[in-house]
């Protein structure tokens, strides 16, 4: 790595961008290239500093000096005086404000330190329900300059240029969507928006529909100009009435304003969008069941090819996008494909939403460069573990993807990275998991999940998910046979390799990662007829190590069937014929006296007494 | 609304930004009340109520209300913004009735942050 002199540390929070630190930052790259000094002197952009009114604000280090309102005209000089000359110009400089805040600023909470919004860059800023709000942060200013400045052909080299992949799930790249869809000639085409987000535990796409309704069609007339559509529609379920209800305003704004329907901005170029409320079957999230569901047909999948991009919605040429992806695209549009590639990895570009839920201390909506490995972002982003437990596994991808193990959190974030571990990004569910989950059980319930949203078109995916399942029931509850495991796993390869669509290819992801990863939880399911985490009701035992047990009582005041005697300050006792294994009494226990042990552990003791 | 045209565009932003603009003799504070799906579950709307009422007891004129959705830290909410001038947002989160009264009283009509209840100050890198 090459050694710097300074380092200029440049403020690329919303308040100092708003007031300029980026043409801060290009006069200051222009200038140090000037003066030959590109190779002693960096500029970083970093996170907010908390002084968003001084902005733009830059820390000098070693020196530690603080610059701050800083204007393009004002580095030649600052430049010459402070980096060639040595004098730090104190006209720039910080002065101390008479009351100081003692609050801790975004850079020292590590939730926010970590976090680069892009996609979601008004999250929490502007009013949804107002057009003239996200106009105020250059809102349309992209759809402006698509729309009269640049050919489709000039868009599409910028969205493939910028190596924007689809953020649904499976990561095709944007622009290559576009340019396939372009070449088709045809006398209607369509775009569509993809809002059916369905994983269990995933809702970003939900905030950026709640938070920036105006992003999503900014974004679709710019893919609209591209493919030449002009004809759309918002897939939404109709689950998420909030998203729905501010999409129609905007949508209502962005008409009124003459930003849709024809001519947009005298351009000449017309589009329609309409919303579409789907009835939140999880299949149509796939494209082809999700335009089948658009005519008004029953929401199933059809063989592709040929691909919607040449025969999609009303057997027209057709590009669908998730809504992630569509709020990448203004920002693309407007600041290049080279600013875009400056965050993330060479074949993941960018940044990534990410909705953070489970057994983390922070729950919710993040945003992070792809790369930042999963480490960062369940200990630093999220805060660790909730209750001090130990973690387990993170789920990505929701019931297409799978559970990634503790000595696997350094992987970066990227596609080709969390394919490898048998997972994939997803469109952006993570759900982290501590001990006290069971990870056979966790495969049953997504595969309860998948088994249940199967179209039913295809015999691999919904005979194939039911068998597994049934497998996966036999041993939560007890029944587990040897070979099972070799069974699920010979059951899963040909379900991936013959079911019609996405759904059945990836529905057995979470029961084979569990297997590659915790094979030995279903091992002790099977043999020992042992769930270690106490969740199957059917193979554990909960009993008090009466070594551990302080006699605190906790436990027996909390028990609802009162299976748990002891006197105060003495070691309890569980009650085996009493106890319904609630885990109420494994939960409640400050000292981990209560512990788990195999369904037969007492039934075997009295067989050796008799 | 007629047709807009870039220069229409334009001119919104530069209206808007100046109308929403803390400055001197105009909105002295703003205060953004997350309102997302968590926000509202977590009881973002009586969190509202409370600051308005606040308000219009204190007859003040000079503070900007506004909604917006999620901020991020959907396990915090409701969560409020409060942002005065020449000072970096400050972000409260696990609102009742009581610290927003509070909050409204002492930050927002008082002008001092209330330290004990402030989560965070200042914004995202977004870049």
């Amino acid at each position: 790595m090459d050694r710097y002199r300074v380092n200029l540390m440049l403020c690329g929070g919303t308040g100092c961008i708003a007031s300029g630190s980026l043409k801060v930052r290009d006069a200051l790259l222009d200038e140090l290239k000037k003066r030959g000094l590109q190779d002693e002197i960096t500029v970083t952009l970093t996170g907010c500093n908390g002084f968003c009114a001084e902005g733009p604000i830059m820390i000098v280090h070693p020196d530690e000096i603080f610059y701050e309102k800083l204007k393009p005209d004002d580095i030649p000089y600052l430049v010459e005086e402070h980096f060639i000359k040595g004098r730090p110009v104190q006209k720039f400089m910080y002065k101390e404000p008479e009351k100081k805040i003692a609050v801790p600023t975004m850079n020292e909470i590590p939730f926010f330190k970590y976090q680069v919004l892009r996609a979601l860059r008004n999250k929490g800023l502007i009013d949804p329900e107002s057009i003239e709000d996200y106009i105020a942060r250059d809102g349309y200013m992209a759809a402006a300059k698509a729309l009269l400045e640049m050919t489709p052909e000039q868009i599409i080299k910028e969205v493939k240029d910028s190596g924007l992949r689809g953020r649904g799930g499976a990561g095709f790249p944007t622009g290559l969507k576009w340019e396939l869809c372009a070449r088709v000639q045809a006398d209607q085409k369509y775009i569509l928006c993809n809002g059916d987000e369905g994983d269990p535990g995933a809702f970003m796409d939900r905030s950026i529909m709640e938070a920036d309704p105006h992003v999503v069609l900014e974004g679709m007339i710019i893919g609209a100009k591209a493919i030449g559509a002009n004809k759309g529609y918002i897939y939404v379920r109709a689950e998420y009435p909030l998203a729905v209800r501010r999409l129609q305003i905007a949508i209502d704004q962005a008409k009124e304003y003459g930003l849709l329907g024809e001519n947009i901005l005298n351009s000449g170029f017309s589009l329609d969008i309409e919303i579409y409320q789907g009835a939140g079957a999880f299949v149509c999230g796939e494209e082809t069941a999700l335009m089948r569901s658009i005519e008004g047909k029953r929401g199933m999948p059809i063989p592709r090819p040929p691909f919607p991009v040449v025969k999609g919605l009303w057997g027209k040429p057709t590009v669908l996008n998730n809504v992630e992806t569509y709020a990448n695209i203004p920002q693309i549009i407007l600041n290049g494909a080279d600013w875009f590639r400056s965050l993330g990895t060479e074949k993941s570009t960018g940044t990534k939403v990410f909705a953070l839920t489970g057994a983390v201390n922070n729950v919710g909506l993040i945003e992070v460069p792809m790369g930042i490995p999963l480490r960062t972002i369940i200990y630093e982003i999220g805060g660790g573990i909730k209750k001090g437990r130990k973690f387990k596994a993170v789920q990505l991808g929701g019931p297409s993807g799978g559970c990634i193990p503790e000595h696997l959190l350094d992987t970066p974030v990227t596609y080709e990275d969390i394919v490898k571990t048998g997972a994939i990004v997803g469109s952006g569910g993570m759900v982290v998991m501590d001990d006290s989950n069971c990870m056979v059980n966790v495969a049953r319930f997504f595969l309860e999940f998948t088994t249940d949203e199967s179209c039913g078109k295809c015999p691999p995916c919904r005979i194939g998910t039911k068998v597994m399942l049934d497998k996966l029931i036999d041993i939560t509850e007890g029944r587990g046979r040897d070979g099972d495991i070799e069974l699920l796993e010979d059951l899963a390869k040909d379900i991936i390799k013959t079911s019609l669509c996405g759904l059945g290819q990836t529905a057995p992801n979470p029961v084979l990662t569990t297997i590659r990863y915790f094979r030995d939880e279903y091992e002790s399911h099977i043999y020992e007829r042992w769930c270690k985490a106490g969740v199957c009701r059917a193979l554990c035992t909960f009993y008090i190590d009466e070594d551990a047990c302080t006699g605190c009582t906790v436990c027996a005041r909390n028990c609802p069937v009162k299976a748990i005697t002891g006197e105060k300050k003495k070691p309890h006792r569980i009650d085996q014929t009493v106890c319904i294994k609630c885990r109420t009494c494994y939960e409640k226990c400050k000292f981990g006296a209560v512990k788990v042990g195999p369904a037969d552990m007492f039934k075997e003791e009295e067989t050796v007494e008799v | 609304m007629p047709r807009l045209t870039v220069e229409d565009l334009k001119r919104i932003k530069e209206e808007q930004k100046a109308k929403r603009a803390l400055r001197e003799g105009a909105y002295r504070v703003k205060v953004t009340v997350h309102m997302g799906t968590c926000g509202l579950a977590a009881g973002a709307r009586d969190i509202l109520n409370y600051i308005m009422d606040e308000l219009n007891r204190a007859g003040v004129t000079d503070v900007v209300v506004t909604t917006s959705g999620c901020a991020g830290l959907c396990s915090r909410e409701p969560m409020i913004t409060v942002e005065m001038l020449n000072t970096p947002p400050v972000k409260y989160c696990d609102l009742n009735e009581e610290k927003t009264r509070r909050i409204t009283r002492e930050h927002i009509i008082g002008g001092k942050v209330v330290e004990d209840l402030a989560f965070v100050a200042g914004c995202e890198t977004s870049y």
